[in-house]
């Protein structure tokens, strides 16, 4: 099979001629203890077939109940979205031929979803705010696994047959469907990905999902559609399913304004289809089209009865929720005086809630972002770990600090202190200790080595008695050098200057 | 309201997936048409102001708590099962080989 | 034929609790009398002989033991074989799951081993209850006790068949537009719809999910009562059982009374395509019950007329849902075609294979109704159809206490004979059909002999919702009246099965 590579229009040309309009399904699954139907474990990755019950298995007889909490949270989910909570909302079946489909229908919702009409507000990069607004949030159930086997790739093109695993088939999924998102141009893909983000954000912060996307936590379906400048008319979309990172999410609907851009600049229309993401070529191929298949014939499942809310329970829920993100982000921000470009740096850094946490264990804002976006970013980076799993705590960082501040340590031996702690020595105090790691304060020793270092650089010395006080640093370097850097950087330089007659 | 007829019963059998032989498209579609033809007056009886009725009984809000229960095993998952391998259900190809 | 065979599941109950008799030796009395007629009736897909002469030593055991056992305890039945059992193959009469053992009992037989009733088998039905004949099962007909070249109704021909034949004073059915009822009727035997909800569906094979419900099959009207108090009840499984108490069943069984009660005749359920035989025992019935003092009044339920063909929109509809699952990928039959097929052709040849004509008909016909851009005109039109029978049952029963129609229109009727005619097939429910889709309780008793075929006719009472008890006070006045003027069961007239000495 020869791979077609579809033609595409740079994205610069696209964006002179069409503007995007996209939409987005995204299903989270929820991190309940049991399944949506069943009382069988919400434990996808667990020895194949066994985190099931009859019911899983879609046996004969077999009836569906609906799990409480998983009902609470997608509950929870439509409020964090802004969304009209149904008053009375009902389950459906969708009827279609699937091996990973225990029943051949899913259990999902049609005309009654739970949540409606939301909306959310999405920040870009650079501050700007784009409402997007979302349809409705709807409860569903998972699908089992297939994994295709006797392919060259374990794809499902070429495979001999296939195995399923019916582990993951009825883990709870709330579907998150936008309305036709309009006028974001061609910050397009950057909003899809902050779209994407946000909402993976709030599940998460909720508690509702552990919004893993590597995991399959949160799943994306993209739909991209472009209308010729000028045009209101929607243009014909296509949905390109499973992109699951942030980064392909970007990438998918970049791809698909310029292929779309293409189609249309060469007078072919678009093909309503759903389209495959492969992150390898990121481009899409397609998928399936639109058919007599997609005829679901759903209809109102007589298993289950319907949901219906009332103001107390829901009030409950809503004072159950956490602060919304953006607004603790705004919080923060103007608690601790942190500059837009600061703050975004420690958001982009995944370090907030860290921040937060070192702050109130005691330390000014400053010096917590200090800590995680200088040496403990720094480290993550190297160890290509998040800078929340190196396991440094903000007792730590008070402990650290205070060692500083007190002068019994300086910046460059706290590094070290760190790597005594990190690997188990004990507390600071004791690292310092037994590392023997204490800052040199005795005048003396300090003196020899500043006499050394002058001598060494004769020059240096004569630029700074000359009044370049800022030379001073290269005499610095050479006495921390000379005293394995258990000087203290500050008592050096005052020395020197000292020695040399000069103000500092 | 439209008759069922044979091309009509042909798509019918593939969304319901039942392999049909062209006899017995020919005798469904028959059979199916006399069906529809005797109570296709149903579709003219209530009107606008009359609500469906899904469930015979109206309930809401029956919950299960959120326990894990009693799983069946692997073997028994698979004991009724035309074909397994490796602890999952074994399926021909999804898609046609060629 | 053994004296234990003949009595009624209350009498045995006694006998058991005196150790007049043993549990194992009716449970073999049973037995044996399977091994006899059963080659004439085929009543049973399955005979559980072990397991069930197992309970029944466990039975005899603990009581002389002293131990304190429920009061059907010992007393065997026989199960439709729509109902899952562990130990024990179920089939629902399809070749689809032909050989199939569920790893799960459904909620009502949990109930039947926690009452020590040992199962004496499955028995047979319509193929996944769709039929009124139990011709369409994949494992032959079971033939009618009075009449061996007659259909024992159905779907649930099977469990009314054994009831009649004395091969189990008690069994279960399940009823969807009156698989329960209808079979009682043409057998003699008497079958109960409890209302929607009041018993378990969890473990009986879905036809029609909003429609079906699991009944009490037995010879006798406090039989069904003992029986449905064992198996009633809310569950947590089902999330449509309803959360009220079984209610004092027994009791009213016990205490029958119809003095000053309004019984209202359906106008609708009567008259033109009636048997005529079936016309005067109805009519009969009613000066009986007049007799004892009831008062009968006269109701309309004008939509009624529509509740058939609503009926043949809702049942496939919610079936062609319901039997998706049988693809050949999890359980049961898988039919692999020539070459390397995919797995959409084998799901295709599977279903082909595994279903049968009327089974494949429904489907289809559900499939329609649900598809896109009928679902208005058919199924929700159905729906709509439902409640305006619904209104029609709440406005009946503001001057009625119980409503009262003839079960069936006919009587058995000969094999083979409505076979290539699914319509005139179907009309068989349409006296049983509008409680199903309403959710309301009906029982069916046997109210004497057609005069011109000699077969039985049967006679039945519907209450509102959650009513059940009123079906049982009623019915069991009735059945005594009639014994009393019948000298003795109507039961007791049966034939000798042909075939058998
Ligand atoms: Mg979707
Ligand atoms: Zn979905």
């Amino acid at each position: 099979m020869t791979a077609v590579h579809d033609e595409v229009l740079s994205f610069d040309e696209a964006m002179e001629k069409y503007d995007p309009a996209l939409g987005f399904e995204v299903h989270v699954e929820l991190n309940t203890r049991t399944k949506m139907f069943s009382s069988a474990p919400n434990g996808f990755g667990d020895t194949p077939n066994t985190n099931i019950t009859p019911v899983d298995l879609g046996l004969p007889g077999v009836l569906p109940v609906v799990n409480r909490v998983a009902v609470e949270s997608s509950i929870k989910i439509g409020l964090a979205l802004g969304c009209k909570i149904a008053e009375r909302s009902h389950f459906a079946r969708k009827n279609y031929f699937y091996p990973d489909t225990p029943k051949n229908f899913q259990t999902s919702q049609y005309d009654e979803p739970i949540a409606y009409d939301g909306a959310i507000d999405i920040e870009l990069a650079d501050g700007t705010v784009f409402t997007v607004e979302i349809e409705r949030a709807h409860m569903e159930e998972d699908a089992g696994k297939l994994t295709h086997m006797g392919g060259a790739t374990g794809r499902i093109q070429g495979a001999e047959f296939s195995l399923v695993d019916y582990n993951r088939a009825g883990v709870p999924l709330v579907e998150i469907v936008t309305k036709p998102i309009l006028g974001a141009g061609r910050r397009a893909p950057e909003l899809a990905k902050a779209y994407v983000a946000a909402i993976r954000e709030i599940v998460k912060n909720l508690g509702v999902s552990d919004a893993r996307m590597e995991r399959g936590n949160v799943r994306c379906d993209a739909n991209v559609s472009l209308m010729p400048k000028g045009s209101t008319t929607l243009g014909t979309r296509t949905e390109t399913k499973n992109v699951n990172s942030l980064r392909s999410v970007e990438h998918a609907v970049t791809y698909e304004i310029q292929r779309h851009a293409a189609v249309l600049d060469s007078g072919a229309a678009i093909v309503q289809e759903t389209r495959h993401w492969h992150e390898d070529t990121r481009s899409t191929t397609a998928g399936r089209p639109k058919s007599d298949a997609d005829d679901y014939r759903y209809f109102p499942e007589p298993d289950l009865v319907p949901v219906v809310t009332n103001d107390a329970w829901i009030e409950k829920l809503r004072s159950e929720l956490p602060e919304p993100p953006a607004e603790r982000r705004k919080r923060l921000q103007a608690d601790w005086g942190y500059s837009d470009a600061e703050f975004r740096d420690v958001v982009n850094a995944g370090v907030m809630s860290s921040v937060e946490d070192t702050v109130a264990a005691g330390v000014s804002p400053a010096v917590a972002r200090k800590w995680w976006m200088g040496e403990i970013s720094r480290r993550a980076k190297i160890a290509d770990l998040e800078p929340a799993e190196l396991g440094v705590t903000p007792e730590l960082i008070v402990e650290l600090n205070a060692l500083i501040e007190s002068g019994k340590i300086n910046d460059k031996l706290s590094r070290e202190v760190l790597d005594g702690v990190l690997a188990g020595e004990g507390t600071p105090a004791e690292v310092v200790e037994a590392r023997g790691l204490a800052v040199v304060s005795d005048d003396g020793p300090l003196l020899e080595a500043i006499d050394g270092a002058l001598a060494a650089q004769p020059d240096v010395a004569e630029k700074i008695r000359g009044g370049k006080v800022q030379a001073v640093g290269a005499i610095v370097g050479g006495v921390m050098k000379a005293t394995r850097g258990q000087a203290d950087a500050g008592r050096v330089r005052e020395l020197i200057l000292q020695r040399l007659g000069v103000e500092g | 309201m439209a008759e069922i007829n044979r091309e009509d019963v042909a798509h019918l059998a593939r969304l319901a997936h039942i392999d049909m032989s062209s006899e017995e498209l020919d005798r469904m579609a028959g059979e199916l048409a006399v069906i529809v033809d005797s109570i296709k007056s149903v579709s003219e009886v209530a009107g606008d102001d009359v609500p469906a009725t899904s469930h015979p009984i109206p309930l809401s809000n029956v919950y299960r708590d959120d326990v894990v229960g009693e799983t069946l095993s692997n073997e028994e998952a698979l004991a009724g099962a035309p074909d397994n391998a490796d602890g999952r259900f074994r399926v021909p190809a999804i898609l046609d080989g060629e | 034929m053994s004296e234990i065979i003949r009595l009624s599941a209350a009498a045995l109950a006694q006998k058991l609790q005196s150790r007049e008799v043993s549990a194992v030796d009716a449970t073999q009395a049973h037995l044996d009398r399977i091994a006899a007629v059963d080659g004439s009736i085929n009543a049973f897909l399955h005979v559980n002989t072990e397991e069930a002469l197992l309970v029944a030593a466990e039975v005899d055991k603990a009581r002389a033991d002293g131990d304190t056992l429920h009061p059907l305890a010992g007393v065997p039945i026989a199960v439709k074989d729509l109902i899952v059992t562990k130990g024990q193959p179920t089939t629902a009469g399809s070749k689809i799951l032909e050989g199939w053992h569920s790893p799960y009992d459904a909620t009502v037989i949990r109930r039947l081993r926690e009452a020590r009733m040992p199962i004496l088998g499955k028995t047979n039905l319509d193929e996944f209850a769709m039929g009124s004949s139990t011709e369409h099962s994949a494992y032959g007909p079971t033939r009618n006790p009075w009449d061996l070249d007659r259909i024992p109704g159905g779907s649930g021909g099977g469990s009314a068949a054994a009831v009649a034949a004395f091969e189990a004073p008690l069994a279960l059915g399940t009823d969807t537009g009156g698989s329960i009822r209808q079979p009682g009727a043409v057998t003699g035997t008497v079958g109960v719809k409890p209302t929607y909800g009041g018993v378990s569906r969890y473990g009986a094979i879905a036809m029609a999910s909003s429609l079906d419900q699991i009944g009490p099959v037995s010879r006798t009207v406090l039989d069904s009562a003992l029986l449905h108090e064992v198996i009633g009840g809310h569950d947590p499984h089902d999330s449509t059982s309803l959360t009220d108490p079984v209610g004092a069943l027994v009791e009213a069984a016990r205490r029958g009374e119809v003095k000053g009660l309004r019984v209202g005749v359906i106008k609708e359920l009567s008259g033109e395509g009636y048997q005529t035989g079936v016309l005067n025992r109805f009519a009969e019935s009613l000066e009986l019950l007049r007799g004892a003092g009831a008062e009968i009044v006269e109701v309309s339920c004008p939509n009624f007329k529509y509740a058939l063909g609503a009926y043949y929109l809702i049942m496939p509809s919610e079936a062609s849902s319901n039997l998706a699952k049988y693809d050949g990928v999890r359980f049961g039959l898988r039919v692999v075609p020539e070459g390397a097929p995919t797995i959409e052709r084998v799901m295709g040849a599977t279903r082909a294979a595994g279903f049968g004509d009327e089974v494949k008909r429904r489907i289809i016909l559900g499939t329609y109704a649900l598809s896109a851009g009928y679902y208005d005109a058919y199924y929700g039109s159905a729906q709509k159809v439902r409640t305006l029978i619904q209104r029609d049952f709440n406005a009946a029963f503001t001057q009625a206490d119980v409503l009262i129609s003839p079960t069936a229109p006919t009587t058995a009727f000969r094999l083979g004979e409505k076979l290539d005619d699914p319509l005139a097939m179907y009309l068989n429910d349409v006296a049983t059909i509008p409680a199903n889709m309403a959710g309301i309780p009906g029982l069916s008793l046997p109210n004497g002999l057609a005069d011109e075929d000699n077969l039985p006719v049967g006679i039945q009472l519907l209450a509102p919702a959650r009513q059940d008890a009123r079906l049982y006070r009623v019915g069991a006045v009735l059945e005594s009246l009639l014994e009393d003027k019948w000298g003795g069961p109507l039961l007791a007239q049966a034939p000798e099965i042909a075939g058998v000495k």
